[in-house]
């Protein structure tokens, strides 16, 4: 029962010890130039006084440059508020800075870091911090202990450069982890690290909650789920869809892109790959070492990792955690969509075989037969019809078909004003019932992929192909349960 | 009578009349007591609570207000800063009228420990114990001890996650089986001994400090859930310090029987 408590513990206990020890070589061998300009890092004088300036996610501070070190002031307040987790599914969120993850915090080498972290009245519970970049008794966690309406104020100096992870460790820790209390905090080395032309703040995060994924209303923490660590979501940027359609990241071609890229956890393990691209450098872990020529990197929980890569060619390329059904059904996908010229050279349109397949959220199965549960709530009204078709669509289609039904040239067709889709209802309804293959040529453009069957009720089927039949400049056509029926009873024969 | 004149030479200001009752004071209802293993506390082992007296609601703004009108010293411009922080009695515009949209039947909040302890001694009844309150508060509707019942957790919970319902008014929850308001649910309520149970705030380290506080729910089969349940408030009375007045944080009495 105290399992994961205890493991923590141990884990807590085991970091710290070796945080000294590891400054006790530092100290007391020479030989090495890097360890000795970290040993001195206790002594950098720090010049003037500076407000932190802290940055919500995707976002990051301005990188510190040659910037001497200083006295940092950093203003945090705790905001336990509801938000959004997908379409219709409401989550109270826990947070730093109002954001999950908490907002960015850069620093250098060397900076006297004067934390404020502030505990907002209308908080019902009293959190702390823990910064993995502290060295001292519980990274801070002791001596941040805040209750609602009240401020607590602690310093430290930032000894090791590197990218890491601060959290809330209040009991009981995997709660307030699991409802979004992490973030990160960077610390550059002396003179910055070196400038590229894009950077961008991503966290990986776990969610859990009472009813299934996609149940719609307010959903409370499930401490059980989390305890058997069996997810409902697992997000970029706390929620489904931070990062993909108007939220995607986006860079320029010939641009080098820099992610710093977390994972709160609380429970799962990232195995962090952007579709397309291989990342030409990994600060691993966070840490100094860097490897080069990466695939995907993998995040620990409470760990981070600094992924940095050049774009060549334009295009949108999908972030997802690639224990891939988290990224297609719990929602770990990202976008980052590319600009620019198109270099036949590096990447050629035409070869389709490259693509890669994603698939869309909802449980979904290679056409067998199979038993349906009935939607609990039905649409009485054409408006909720397109409400729900709506939720739908963002949690199922969207990843494939793309949230103006514009599809992904070459990969997956369009939705929006498609002549295949207006020209038959009956066989658009067959489908998303029974999943479609082979070359289909839709508004001109030839398409011979996989779209595998979508596991939906009746009446979901006729939601969703009623708000793209009503969406998009296309036909209007009104689809009911009735007719998706007829279409799955001469298809089951 | 000489008890009475005696009492308001004692206590200078606090005009409450309390007489010596035969039966059960008005707005309270008996606890009978027994003995228990608290979730979580100073050592986990079986605690004995004697009888006595809670309140049925925690104190509200119209209660409080009363109390302050006759004890001038626990007014918001009068009180010693040493009893109260600043944000005392903060959501009051003064000392005689509450800011717009604060309920008179809201609990009053924003109360150190220190004044509720004035408070509960000014009307002949003491703040609970924590032990008293814990005993209290882990009845739900038809059980003394709900404690391994899922819904009994799940509700608590979820209160954890309502925002801002220190605006509710009191006798909105439904009561326990000893027909007892709002232990859960509302507010925060200051206890006694609050502080008895250190929690750094490192929760880690206070885990590994005293493997014990965990045997008291190993012993009963309890769930996780409950000890999360159980936690928060721990965690909660851990961060807070008598001074202070938390916008959360009310109050209610008890009272000894003999
Ligand atoms: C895994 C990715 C994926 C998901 C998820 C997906 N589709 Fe498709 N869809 C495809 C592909 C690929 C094709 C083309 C298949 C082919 O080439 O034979 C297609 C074709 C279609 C077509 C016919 C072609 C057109 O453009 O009109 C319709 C209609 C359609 N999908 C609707 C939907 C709806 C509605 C949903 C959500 C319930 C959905 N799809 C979910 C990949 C997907
Ligand atoms: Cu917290």
């Amino acid at each position: 029962m105290n399992h994961l408590i205890t493991s923590f513990i141990t884990v807590s206990f085991l970091k710290r010890p070796g945080v000294l020890l590891f400054i006790g070589v530092l100290l007391f061998s020479c030989a090495n130039d890097e360890k000795k300009e970290l040993a001195s890092a206790i002594d950098i004088p720090v010049f003037q006084e500076m407000q932190a300036e802290l940055t919500s996610p995707p976002k990051v501070p301005r990188p510190v440059g040659e910037r001497k070190a200083k006295k940092l002031i950093v203003d945090m307040e705790i905001l336990e508020k509801e938000g959004e987790m997908t379409n219709g599914v409401r989550y109270v969120y826990w947070t730093f800075g109002g954001t999950v993850p908490g907002s960015f915090i850069r620093t250098r080498v060397g900076d006297e870091v004067e934390f404020h972290l502030k505990n907002h009245p209308d908080n019902k519970l009293p959190h702390n911090i823990d910064l993995h970049a502290v060295t001292g008794p519980g990274g801070g966690a002791e001596s941040s202990f805040v209750a609602p309406g009240h401020e607590k104020v602690f310093s430290f100096k930032v000894l090791n450069p590197g990218l890491y992870v601060y959290h809330c460790a209040t009991a009981p820790v995997g709660m307030h982890i699991a409802n979004g209390m992490y973030g990160l905090i960077l610390v550059e080395p002396e003179g910055g690290l070196p400038l590229v032309d894009k950077e961008y703040y991503i966290m990986q995060g776990d969610f859990y909650t009472e009813g299934k994924n996609g149940e719609r209303g307010l959903q409370p923490f499930d401490m059980q789920k989390a305890v058997n660590e069996n997810a409902d979501y697992v997000v970029f940027n706390g929620k489904v869809g931070a990062l993909t359609g108007d939220n995607a990241i986006t860079a320029n071609v010939g641009e080098t892109v820099r992610l710093f890229v977390g994972n709160g956890g609380p429970n799962l393990v990232s195995s962090f790959h952007v579709i397309g691209e291989i990342f030409d450098k990994v600060h691993i872990e966070g840490g100094n070492r860097i490897n080069e020529n990466v695939q995907t990197t993998l995040i620990p929980a409470g760990g981070a990792a600094i992924v940095e890569f050049k774009v060549d060619v334009p295009g949108t390329f999908i972030l997802v955690d690639h224990s891939i059904f988290r990224a297609f059904n719990k929602g770990a996908l990202g976008m980052l969509k590319v600009q620019g010229e198109k270099d036949k050279t590096i990447y050629s349109g035409e070869l389709r075989d490259d693509i890669y397949l994603p698939e869309g959220g909802g449980i979904q199965s290679m056409p067998t037969t199979e038993e349906f549960v009935e939607a609990e709530v039905t649409a009485k009204t054409l408006a909720e019809q397109l409400k729900f078709g709506k939720q739908t669509y963002m949690q199922t289609c969207f990843a494939c078909h793309q949230g103006e039904g514009q599809g992904v040239a070459g990969a997956f067709p369009p939705l929006s004003k498609s002549d295949y889709l207006n020209a038959d209802v009956d066989r658009a309804i067959g489908v998303v019932l029974n999943g479609l293959t082979g070359e289909i040529t839709v508004n001109g453009e030839k398409y011979n992929s996989v779209m595998t069957r979508q596991n939906l009720t009746d009446e979901e089927i006729a939601n969703v192909l009623t708000y793209v039949y009503n969406s998009w400049d296309n036909s209007e056509q009104v689809v009911t349960p009735e007719m998706v029926n007829k279409v799955r009873s001469n298809s089951n024969l | 009578m000489k008890i009475n004149t005696l009492r308001r030479l004692f206590f200078i200001g606090c005009l409450f009349y309390y007489g010596i009752v035969c039966c059960q004071s008005k707005g309270m209802v008996f606890i009978e007591g027994s003995r228990y293993i608290p979730l979580y506390g100073r050592d986990s082992t079986v605690v004995e609570v004697k009888d006595f007296e809670m309140d049925i609601f925690p104190v509200t703004n119209a209660e409080f207000l009363k109390f302050i009108a006759l004890n001038p010293q626990w007014q918001k411009s009068k009180v010693k800063k040493l009893f109260a922080e600043e944000n005392y009695l903060n959501n009051w515009l003064n000392d005689h009228d509450l800011k717009s949209g604060v309920n008179l039947k809201s609990p009053v909040t924003y109360v150190s420990w220190f004044a509720a302890k004035a408070y509960c001694e000014c009307m002949g009844k003491r703040l609970p114990t924590i032990d008293e309150w814990e005993y209290v508060a882990m009845a739900d509707k038809e059980l003394r001890d709900a404690r391994v019942k899922k819904s009994y957790n799940q509700q608590i919970l979820a209160w954890y996650e309502t925002p801002k319902t220190y605006n509710n008014l009191i006798g909105e929850n439904s009561k326990n089986v000893w027909g007892v308001y709002d232990l859960h649910g509302l507010v925060w309520e200051w206890t006694l001994d609050f502080n008895s149970v250190l929690i750094s705030g490192e929760s880690r380290k206070d885990v590994d400090k005293d493997s014990n506080l965990f045997c008291g729910s190993a012993a009963i089969g309890a769930t996780d859930l409950m000890n999360y349940a159980a936690f928060m408030r721990y965690a909660f009375r851990g961060s807070i310090k008598a001074r202070y007045a938390i916008k959360n944080l009310g109050f209610r009495c008890v009272k000894d029987v003999n």
